[in-house]
């Protein structure tokens, strides 16, 4: 909205109608989507391709980040990395949000035995501290792709759970939802026509912060050697196997650990801006 | 009143601990001959495997093993390590020390120094010291502990050569003895659950100062700095032991990538070498003491709330 009550539409009002910091965070996030998108296409040399004997090759000679510790193209890797990194982190924190709001919603609509059961469920996993819950059942199930994603996807799965249902519990009493019991429409009508638009904005900001918190467990595990496997690119592996190289003055570990730092911190402040504005009141003033 | 309240979230917390145990030895359990296939090895004949299987009690239905894992574990007996062979208990002992230590040293820099930003940044809402310290805590909520663990290790450990980057200590070395190794790990840490601290008591003061009693004390025109003083750090300084109790909660995560990165013989590393290993009663042991701890210092944190704020005494 401007100043005068005019709505914009398309994605320059959208833009517009961000804070600075939402600005910054949407450009750089629309970046790391568009490498994710197209890095491998890009990518000068293959996620395993040797391109130098030597480890830790310095930049001009050797491709324009240099190499990794086994010689391995570093700019290649990384835009590799982004589509690892962040498709593994994306598809986990779709599955946790349809899941969670599936039943949430269900939860708050069943109410009884089903909304105790779960509820219950739920708050039992949601007091394991998240990283922990990861270590036990890939130690139970031995670590593969599909067991990360499922990990992940269940622990971002109870708190969105818990958002869906205090969401759905607070509309449910509100009086258009009444009137719309009222003139007998079915509980799938209610949900998916009444709830959902009306809960359709902080879910969508609960995902953005799904997604950070995906982001940080995939490439935590696979920085413990416990999440995506070598040789295949994700960049808490590539923060891992570069470490030692620190020592010898090779920054990869950093900026593999920087790439991870800014889509996580992009997607904050997007969550931080879109919160932000729909915010009604703003923080109190204080003393004069 | 308040015992009978206190009483509830005792028991809540045990069960909690209860249904926690059903899950750590579910999840581990769920493929019952793994356990004895990891230690002997795929080349195992079929007698090795099911003597094997006797001997770990493996041939059980699950619901007694459960009830018998459990039952040993109250009596501190945590199992074999199936990698080294050794007691598990003795393998815990240090470590778990270790960790400790770490903890509490985080928490005696993280809590004060997290309170005092807290306090600034509500004092001086909307301001730039307030952005400043806003915007810090979103980036540090959002960064990998591993992204602070390896800037800090290039600056001070590579670049100057102020500290060590790998804080590895002997058994039986006193631990107090080589503080210079214990501080790079220290800062990862307080960076990593300074940040929730900051957000927590910067909205609890905003919102004392907010409240009608300091409005009533601005209008008589008191001064500023008595307002602060007498009338709201009395009512933010009850949530304190509520924040100390939640960050000590928020660093059980964060000691296992920390103790990794600089390779501290902690409980968290311990865990992590278990699980790549497959070694079933440690990482049992690990979990059960994380969770634990995560659910007693946040049914800590809740009681405590419960204590200072006498209108959560009033059931909803």
């Amino acid at each position: 909205m401007t100043e005068h009550g005019v709505v914009e539409t398309g994605a320059r009002g959208f833009l517009r109608r961000l804070s600075v910091r939402g600005r910054i965070g949407f450009s750089v996030l629309f970046v790391w989507i568009v490498v994710a998108l197209v890095g491998p296409i890009v990518a000068p040399f293959g996620e395993g391709d040797m391109v130098s004997v030597e480890s830790f090759a310095y930049p001009p000679e050797a491709g324009f980040l240099g190499t990794d510790y086994l010689g391995r193209d570093l700019l290649s890797r990384l835009l590799y990395g982004a589509r690892m990194t962040m498709g593994v982190a994306f598809a986990a924190a779709c599955i946790a949000c349809v899941v969670g709001v599936f039943l949430g919603f269900l939860a708050a609509i069943a109410k009884g035995w089903v909304d105790h059961v779960l509820s219950r469920l739920i708050d039992a996993l949601l007091s394991f501290p998240s990283i922990i819950l990861a270590l036990i059942v890939i130690g139970g199930l031995g670590t593969s792709l599909p067991v990360v994603l499922g990990t992940v996807a269940l622990i971002e799965a109870t708190r969105v759970f818990r958002i869906a249902r205090a969401l759905a519990l607070d509309i449910g009493t509100l009086d258009f939802v009444d009137a719309a019991r009222a003139r007998g429409e079915n509980p799938l009508w209610i949900i998916t026509r009444e709830i959902l638009p009306n809960a359709a904005a902080p879910l969508l900001a609960d995902f953005g912060l799904r997604y950070t918190y995906a982001i940080l467990i995939v490439s935590g595990l696979s920085f413990l050697g416990l999440g995506v496997q070598p040789p295949n690119a994700d960049w808490g592996v590539m923060v891992k196997e570069n470490i030692q190289g620190l020592f010898l003055g090779a920054p990869a570990a950093v900026i593999a650990a920087a790439c991870i730092a800014t889509v996580t911190i992009s997607v904050n402040l997007v969550v931080d801006a879109f919160i932000d504005r729909d915010r009604k009141t703003r923080v109190p003033e204080m003393l004069p | 009143m308040i015992l009978k309240l206190l009483g509830i979230r005792v028991l809540t917390g045990l069960l909690t601990l209860a249904i926690v145990s059903l899950l750590v030895f579910g999840a581990t359990e769920i493929l019952p001959g793994d356990v004895a296939e990891a230690v002997l090895g795929r080349g195992a004949t079929p007698e090795a495997l099911a003597a094997m299987r006797e001997r770990l009690s493996l041939d059980q239905p699950a619901y007694i093993r459960y009830f018998e894992w459990l039952g040993r574990m109250m009596n501190g007996d945590f199992g074999t390590s199936t990698a080294t062979g050794r007691p598990v208990i003795t393998l815990i002992e240090d470590r778990l020390l270790n960790t400790a230590v770490l903890a509490l040293a985080t928490a005696l820099v993280a809590v004060p120094l997290a309170f005092g930003l807290g306090l600034l940044s509500a004092m001086r809402a909307n301001s730039v010291t307030d952005q400043t310290i806003t915007v810090g805590a979103l980036v540090a909520v959002a960064v990998p502990e591993f992204f602070t663990a390896v800037v800090l290790i290039y600056v001070f450990s590579v670049t100057f050569e102020w500290l060590p980057a790998i804080s590895m200590i002997r058994s039986g070395e006193p631990i107090l003895q080589s503080l210079d190794r214990l501080v790079l790990p220290i800062a990862v840490l307080t960076m990593v659950v300074m940040a929730h601290t900051v957000r927590m008591t910067r909205s609890t003061v905003v919102n004392v100062l907010s409240s009608g009693f300091v409005e009533m004390a601005l209008l008589k025109g008191m001064p500023r700095h008595r307002i602060v003083l007498l009338h709201a750090l009395p009512n933010v300084l009850s949530p304190l032991f509520t924040v100390i109790a939640l960050t000590l909660a928020y660093l059980v995560s964060g000691v296992v990538v920390v103790e990794t990165v600089f390779s501290y013989p902690g409980l968290g590393r311990l865990m992590v070498d278990a699980v790549a290993g497959r070694d079933v009663p440690v990482i049992q042991a690990c979990g059960m003491i994380f969770c634990a701890a995560y659910v007693v210092l946040n049914m800590t944190a809740d009681a405590l709330s419960v204590l200072s704020n006498p209108r959560l005494r009033v059931p909803k």
